[in-house]
This record gives structure tokens, sequence and C-alpha cells, in this order.
């Protein structure tokens, strides 16, 4: 079982890679709107390859209002 | 389609669809690749029934209001038909607001019943903004868990009453529907919308865009949303047509539903046309030289068809990859929410998908003009629609003015906002507060916005005043936040953005730490309504003598600096 320490870098490091940018550019606080400039159906488009790394399925709703990765990352560990 | 004429209200209409249609497919709801439930009109029925019984026998009479807040699903149809019945005022709410917002919706709006499902009720139920709403007495809850804390609400699933409920006929004139165009944090616009709007719309979008059984609407904009409510529920149902929900969103779902399900028709926000946009760009970029040239000799004769007006049956010979990728019977898409670039309108219909392209807004009960297609322009947002009047006030030497209607279609007000309603809606005229003309074709094109507001590309509506509370008792002497383009006007319904402006105490600097403050509490924003920038103005903000700013006094005041350089990037 991965701890959420653990669950978060993989979303960093998959969030990275997803958007081309070099590994450790994203912090778990960092606000992903912001910080990778996307919108909200790009963040869909980044939800389901993280469906697929954890092997889960997240609901759209257990997402809504979530900006930042740590609390992405939190939601992801509740379902592992 | 059923003759609306006929009709006093959408509950009596909808009432004798699922009888005239009761073996045609209304409804089919999808998660990931699993269709989850297919209901003809008669399932439909069997299914709204004893929920309206329930709500009856809960005492739930003729006027009492209902509050919906659920992503699209069947069961959010379900729900609006039993209250439609039970001769209540639905409320439908966007469950993308936070619980607080809801919660404060819910209290303005009266309702005494709220439907909710399971993830958005266990937000709800511990948000401390639920004591102020004591109205709502009664909460049933969908798809809870079965170990589930409904801290007090009631399962949906089993709400039910044998026997058969009493339908309760209501008048045209009657509110049918408190629709919120916006109002969150500042002075809730609740759009008393008649039976009568609801009818009339419905006559006049259908004359355009025909539904009838077998046709196919993929639901994807919120149900609460004026478009989708009409086009996605009402609309298609008084035609025996079918609505498609999917519960998950993700763009691969969405692309897979087309020709899964054999879309006719579907609503989308601007943004997401772009981004499809963007994908059938990119696979088109990728073809080898040799088809990708076939492909634009193709496109060129598609092009020179259709010219005078959509010729599906041509289009989709031509072009048959690109329409069996959407399943081969879409007939067209619509847009709406938000401002859509020409274009991108034009990309699609080079490709022989036509974009229904139009203006409207909620007080106006969704449309009022819409592209008819003979032929299609991309420069404009298309014609009055049938029963609508449009005219420019005040306008200007070149046409342009403010955009005003009157129709059967607009509001009966906002509630319990009559100096509100007396400002927009004069003497039966709505003004609209969007700058447009009519060019010589009748075709009126928008042209900017006259009120201190922004609508974004994922069709919301934002007020600077319904933004302002998050910036409370930040460390300045003053602050009011304006959209820019009130501000700055400019000949564009695109890139709108919000800024923040500051007054700073005396001797006080705009350093790293107030900016860090702001940045954090603007971030507490959904992602839409944020801030874009800050400017400074180092003078007293005018008020009235109740201390409330002067807005447009201020506005002149900083129209006179220079945009580019005044608002500081955050």
């Amino acid at each position: 079982m991965r701890t959420l320490e653990q669950t978060t870098q993989e979303v960093l490091d998959l969030a990275a890679k997803h958007f081309q940018l070099p590994a450790g550019t994203l912090a778990p606080e960092d606000d992903f709107f912001k910080k990778l400039g996307i919108d909200s159906l790009q963040t869909l488009e980044m939800l389901s390859r993280l469906e697929n790394h954890f092997g889960i399925e997240l609901p759209d709703y257990e997402v809504q209002g979530v900006s930042d990765f740590k609390t992405l990352a939190e939601r992801i560990q509740s379902r592992l | 389609m059923l003759d609306l004429s006929k009709y006093q209200s959408i509950g009596a209409a909808l009432k004798d669809a699922l009888d005239q249609f009761a073996n045609e497919v209304c409804l089919i709801e999808a998660d990931r690749e699993r269709e989850k439930e297919r209901l003809t009109y008669r399932d439909f029925k069997e299914r709204a029934h004893p929920l309206a019984k329930a709500l009856q026998g809960g005492g739930f009479s003729a006027g009492d209001r209902a509050s919906i807040i659920m992503t699209n699903q069947s069961k959010w149809l379900i729900s609006a038909y039993a209250i439609c019945f039970a001769g209540g005022v639905l409320v439908p709410l966007d469950y993308k607001l936070t619980p607080e917002e809801q919660w404060q919706l819910l209290r303005h709006s009266g309702a005494s019943v709220l439907i909710t499902e399971y993830p958005i009720w266990r937000q709800l139920s511990v948000s401390a903004g639920r004591p102020a709403a004591a109205n709502v007495r009664s909460v049933l809850v969908t798809e809870a868990p079965a170990n589930a804390d409904l801290a007090g609400a009631q399962r949906w699933e089993e709400f039910r009453a044998a026997g058969e409920p009493v339908f309760v006929a209501r008048k045209r004139a009657d509110t049918a529907c408190i629709v919120y165009s916006s109002g969150t944090g500042g002075r809730p616009k609740g759009c008393m919308m008649t039976h009568e709007n609801y009818l009339e719309q419905c006559v006049a979008l259908t004359s355009i865009y025909p539904f009838w059984p077998s046709v196919r609407y993929l639901s994807i904009l919120p149900t609460n949303h004026a478009i989708d409510f009409m086009v996605g529920f009402f609309g298609p149902f008084i035609c025996g047509a079918a609505v498609v929900h999917l519960r998950t969103l993700r763009p691969e779902y969405v692309r897979e539903a087309f020709p899964k399900y054999k879309i006719t028709y579907v609503s989308l926000v601007p943004l997401v046309l772009k981004n499809l946009q963007r994908d059938l760009q990119a696979r088109f970029d990728a073809l080898p030289p040799g088809k990708r040239k076939v492909f634009n000799v193709l496109v060129g004769i598609n092009k020179a068809l259709t010219k005078g007006r959509p010729r599906l049956g041509i289009s989709r010979r031509l072009l048959k990859q690109v329409h069996e990728a959407f399943g081969g019977e879409l007939r067209t898409i619509i847009v709406g929410g938000a401002f859509t670039e020409p274009q991108t309108l034009q990309f699609f219909y080079d490709i022989g998908i036509p974009v229904a392209n139009g203006y409207g807004l909620t007080e106006a009960g969704t449309a009022i003009t819409v592209n008819d297609l003979k032929p299609f322009r991309a420069d404009t947002v298309g014609k009055p629609l049938p029963g609508m009047e449009v005219r420019i006030v005040n306008a200007a030497v070149d046409g342009v003015g403010e955009i005003s209607v009157r129709s059967k279609t607009v509001m009966a007000g906002y509630l319990n906002e009559p100096e509100l309603t007396a400002e927009t809606v004069v003497d039966g005229w709505l003004m609209t507060g969007d700058l447009g003309r009519f060019d010589e074709a009748g075709h009126l094109q928008l042209t900017g916005r006259k009120k201190n507001m922004i609508v974004t590309e994922e069709g919301k509506n934002i007020y600077p005043e319904d933004i302002e509370a998050v910036f409370e008792s930040l460390a300045v002497k003053e602050f009011c936040v304006f959209a820019a383009n009130y501000i700055w006007p400019k000949r564009s319904m695109t890139g709108e953005k919000l800024v923040l402006v500051l007054h700073l105490e005396q001797g006080q600097q705009y350093g790293e730490e107030l900016r860090r403050e702001i940045n954090a509490r603007n971030n507490r924003l959904l992602n839409y309504k944020r801030i874009h920038g800050v400017v400074l103005l180092d003078e007293d903000f005018h008020r009235t003598a109740s201390l409330k700013i002067k807005r447009n006094v201020l506005a002149e005041r900083l129209a006179k600096l220079d945009s580019a350089s005044a608002i500081l990037e955050l």
C-alpha cells in the first residue's frame, strides 16, 4: 500500500510528464490550473491518466472544486 | 411534437408526452463504458409518479418550491417532472457552486424540498451555511451508500408512495422555475420563469431545430442551465426524443458516446467546442501528405456545395470518416453559454457539421437569436427567433447600441427584487446590457458589454460583486472588483478578465506580502472566478450616502488610466 507521500509524488511526476515539464517542477501545494495554465477539460484528461496509473475510478464529483495536487492526491489515496 | 398552444403548463405538456410516446426510449444513462439505464417514457412515468405521490403525501402543493442539485442524470429529470406534476416551482441550482453558495441560494429561493445526490449532500450537510436555510425542511438524497450517515436526509430511492398522485394544474402566468443567473455572495438574481416562457421558447426553438422520436440528444451542459433544461429535457420530451446522460464527462467517454449512441444533437460551451476543434485539427494534421491533400480537396468540395445551406447527406458521403467518428447521425452542434469565435464555427461548418450559434440569456428564456443556417454565417449570432422583438437602444452612428428584447419568453422578474426587475425590464423590454448591431441581412452581431460582468468560455457568468467577499478585510484602505472590459471597453466578447482595484493606506506599498495574501484569497475562488490582476488607485473611492461604492463613477475615473500599464499581474 502506498503512503500519501508516495501517491503525491507519483501524481506530481505523472502530471509533469503529461504536460511535458521537467521532473521536480511541480509541488504538492501548486494550483494546477495556474501552474500548468490548463482549463477544466485538460484537467479531466490528466485525471484519466492518473486513473489508469493507479488502477482506480475517480468519479467527476470527487475532484469537483479541487485545484491543488495535494488534495487531488488525498482523493486518490482514499480510493486505493 | 405536441401542440403546445393547447397547454397551460410544462407539467401538463410533459404528462401528455409520457402517454403519447409511452413505448419510445426517453433516457439512456451511461457511466464510462457501462450503460446504467435505458428508460421508455412509460418507465419514466412509473419512476416519477410514486415520487410525486410521496411529495404530495408530505404536504408539497401548488406553488411550493423544490430545488435540485445534481449532476446530469435520469434522476434529475424524473425528480423535475414529479415536482412539475405536483404543481411545484422548480429551483435548479448549479452543482459546481460551493456548499455555502448553494445554501445561500436555497435560502433565497424559499425552497422547502431539496433533491440532491450523496456526494453533494456529504458536503452540504456539514457546511456552515446549513442552519441559515431553515426553509429546507425535507432533503432527498440519491445513491447514498448502505451505511451512510444521511444527516437528516431521506433516501430518494425509498421516498415513494403507492397510488396515483393528483395532477396539479398551473396557469401560463404562474412561475415554473426560479433560475439563478448570478448572485452568489452578492445580490441573488433569481429569474422567475413562467410556464408560458418555456412553452413559447420551446415552440420557437423547435421550429428551427426540430426533435422527433429516434432523435438522440447528448446532455453535457448542466441541466440547471437554461439551455440544457430546454433542449436536454423539455424540448426532446414533448417530441418523444431520447436524452443521453453521461455520468463521467472525460473527453474520451464523450467522444465514444457519439458513435455508440448515434447522437443527433449535442449542446456544448465554447471551451469544449474549441477543444474538439483542436483534437480534430491535430488528427487532420497527422494525416500522411497524400491523404491530407485528398482530404483538403474533399473539404473544398463540401464548402462549395454547402455554401447556401447545409446538405448533410452530401457532407456525410464526402467526409465519411469524420462523420462516422461522430456516429454518422449528428445533425447540429448547439453552442451556447458564451461567445464563440467565428473561426471555430467556420471550422465545423467546413467539415459538414453545422454549429447552431446563437445569443441569449436566462432572463429571456434562453435563446433570443439563432443562426438558421440559411445560409450559415460564422460572423453573427443569427436572426431573432420567431416571436422575439429585438431592438438596438441608443445606437451610435455605427449602429451599435444596447440590445433589448420583448417577447413571451422574457422572465416575470427577479425573485424579491422589484427594483432590480424595474431596472432590467423597462416597459416590457428586457435590457440585456450587451452591445450589438444588426447588419443589412438582419443578423445580430455582438460587439461588447455595457454591464460590469464577464462570461467565461465555460459559459459561466461572473459578476464582480459576487466575488468581493473573498477579499473582505484585506489590509488595504478600500478595494473593488471590476470586469476589465467594463472599465476599458473593447469590441470583443472573448478573453474577458476581472481586476481588483486597490486603494492602499497612506504610505503603504504594494509589496510581496500583500501580493501573496491576494493570491491566497484568490485561490479560494473557483478557478474561473479568479481575478487576473491588480490596479492601484491612490484616491478615495466615491461612495453613496449609504457608503456603497459608486461603481460607475469609479469606472469612469479608472478609464483614464492606460489599461496596459495599470493592470499589475498577480
